[in-house]
């Protein structure tokens, strides 16, 4: 069942390349709208091979990180207080759902004159807009635990650790790995972004610098590795959400 | 009749009220649960709580427990006053949810013992002697979700016996079982508890289940509830499946049938006035499903 499914995910790229190579081949389209496959994939060839990847790469995925560490922390712990007390999620879940729905990358230009063009906005960026959901889930996930899950171990003498321990957060475990997952999937999301719009380094920097030298090829070399990236980061946290879901 | 040694009383109630404050979600509104009652329950004996929903049957096992506190009057475990649950002396076996879902029923057993504060190296032994007890050695492995309703029970029945407590209080354990494996459990749970002397509070809305379980059964009126009387069973444990159709059981059936009849009609007609209840709403729901 998955091989075929396998052999479907892999036939459907093929499928999109070859559209893609026959387009640039059959149809006049300028080259610098749209480049032709093999050209882009000899140019992330030789960008892999030259190591000139590592750089931006590095400053992505610390700027990543950072954003996600303080969203994730932060996010938890006020999760775990405001869950604490049924009135303050109720007065507060509104709110916090309302300040999500506000378009975050709005303050951009903010933390730019704030933090400067350096990673600093990025990481301000990228945590504003990965700190709700984390919060929204992981209040929920909490909330969700089953009030007889806790009379019964509180019968049976859990202290305030234990119930923590073996009641609260294997209850609400699941739910907290989905928000986790999708604020790294959104603190990816916005520091990419951030970056494209005004940065000195960075895999957003490039692909922004490269569309601005009209070095196509280039830009979708480096879209295509920023694709890569970001599938192994989704297989990764799946991997992670299936085990860390099951198994206490 | 009977001259009861206090020694032997294990759980003594007293006096003892409960209303829920501002329970129909108004300020200063005050519901009666449960109106004064007294009742002295005997070391070793399995005695049921039976009555109409929302007549305060829970409410007073839960002040048995520890997780409800009188309003007035008082309980005594072994004749301490109770304040707050008392892990080594009572335990609870609650409806079929009360399991952790996330644990296998051993893991269940291990982390309620780790609860108890039972030394780390025996826990595991005790948990599989549980699980043996009560036929469920081969599923030690199985998560709760993996196993029938009635397996489910026994491992929550196992859980509740490994703690080793004198006094087991029992809420609806069977009331979410078909009636074949209610009736097989029931078996069991008496062959089990001859064997272990232990004291038992049973609350349950069957009549049946109630005259083949107990030693001694305390019917309690409609909301606010009281005792009515305390009916005497009066049949050696363990219990085979010929009692339930001798002369003997038909009569005490209808008798408590006979004490509920009108409190179960008086129960009907306030809640068809509109007095909220959870109690009419799973009655109807229930009937739906047949």
């Amino acid at each position: 069942m998955w091989q075929s499914n396998a052999a479907y995910q892999v036939g459907f790229v093929v499928l999109v390349f070859a559209a893609w190579f026959f387009a640039t081949q059959w149809l006049a389209i300028s080259p610098l709208l749209m480049p032709d496959p093999v050209n882009v994939i000899k140019r992330l060839a030789q960008l892999l091979q030259s190591l000139e990847w590592m750089d931006p790469f590095w400053v992505t995925a610390s700027e990543v990180l950072s954003a996600f560490a303080l969203s994730s922390v932060l996010g938890i712990a006020l999760s775990f207080v405001l869950s604490r007390s049924l009135w303050v999620v109720k007065t507060f879940d509104p709110l916090l759902n309302g300040i999500n729905a506000v378009p975050a990358i709005l303050f951009f230009p903010l933390f730019a004159l704030l933090f400067g063009l350096g990673p600093g906005s990025k990481i301000a960026l990228g945590f504003t807009i990965s700190f709700f959901p984390i919060v929204i889930n992981t209040t929920a996930a909490f909330g969700r635990v089953e009030s007889i899950h806790l009379k019964a171990a509180t019968c049976m003498g859990a202290s305030k650790w234990q119930l923590l321990r073996y009641v609260l957060l294997p209850s609400a475990i699941p739910m907290i790995l989905s928000g986790l997952r999708m604020g790294l999937t959104l603190a990816f999301l916005s520091v990419l972004g951030g970056e494209t719009i005004a940065s000195f380094n960075g895999l957003g920097h490039q692909i922004a610098e490269s569309s601005q030298a009209m070095d196509s090829e280039l830009m979708y070399a480096w879209i295509l590795f920023v694709i890569a990236v970001s599938f192994s980061l989704n297989t990764t946290l799946s991997l992670i959400e299936r085990i860390g879901g099951r198994a206490p | 009749m009977f001259v009861v040694n206090p020694l032997d009383i294990a759980v003594e109630i007293k006096g003892v009220s409960h209303s829920f404050e501002g329970a129909l979600g108004q300020a200063g509104a005050e519901l009666m649960a449960l109106s004064t009652t007294d009742l002295a329950i005997r070391r070793g004996e399995l005695l049921s709580l039976i009555g109409p929903s929302g007549c305060g049957k829970s409410t007073l096992l839960n002040m048995m427990g520890g997780l409800l506190t009188p309003t007035s009057g008082e309980v005594r475990v072994n004749g301490a006053i109770v304040t707050a649950p008392m892990p080594k002396t009572v335990s609870f076996v609650f409806q079929e949810n009360a399991l952790f879902p996330w644990n296998t029923i051993l893991d269940n057993i291990v982390v309620a013992l780790t609860f108890q504060n039972v030394p780390s190296g025996e826990r595991l032994d005790v948990a599989h002697q549980a699980l043996k007890a009560v036929g469920l050695s081969e599923f030690a492995q199985y998560y709760p979700d993996q196993l029938s309703g009635g397996m489910r029970q026994r491992a929550a029945l196992a859980r509740a016996l490994s703690l080793k407590t004198d006094i087991i209080l029992m809420d609806e354990p069977f009331a979410a079982l078909d009636e074949q494996t209610r009736m097989v459990l029931g078996e069991d749970l008496s062959t089990l508890l001859n064997q272990t002397g232990k004291t038992i509070v049973l609350v349950t809305h069957s009549l049946g289940e109630a005259v083949f379980l107990s030693d001694r059964i305390a019917v309690i009126s409609a909301r606010p509830g009281r005792v009515l009387e305390v009916i005497e069973v009066g049949e050696p444990h363990p219990r085979h499946p010929e009692f339930v159709t001798s002369g003997k059981f038909a009569e005490l059936r209808n008798r408590l049938y006979a004490l509920l009849h009108d409190e179960i009609r008086q129960t009907l007609s306030t809640q068809a006035m509109g007095i909220p209840s959870a109690g009419l709403q799973s009655a109807a729901g229930s009937s739906r499903h047949d």
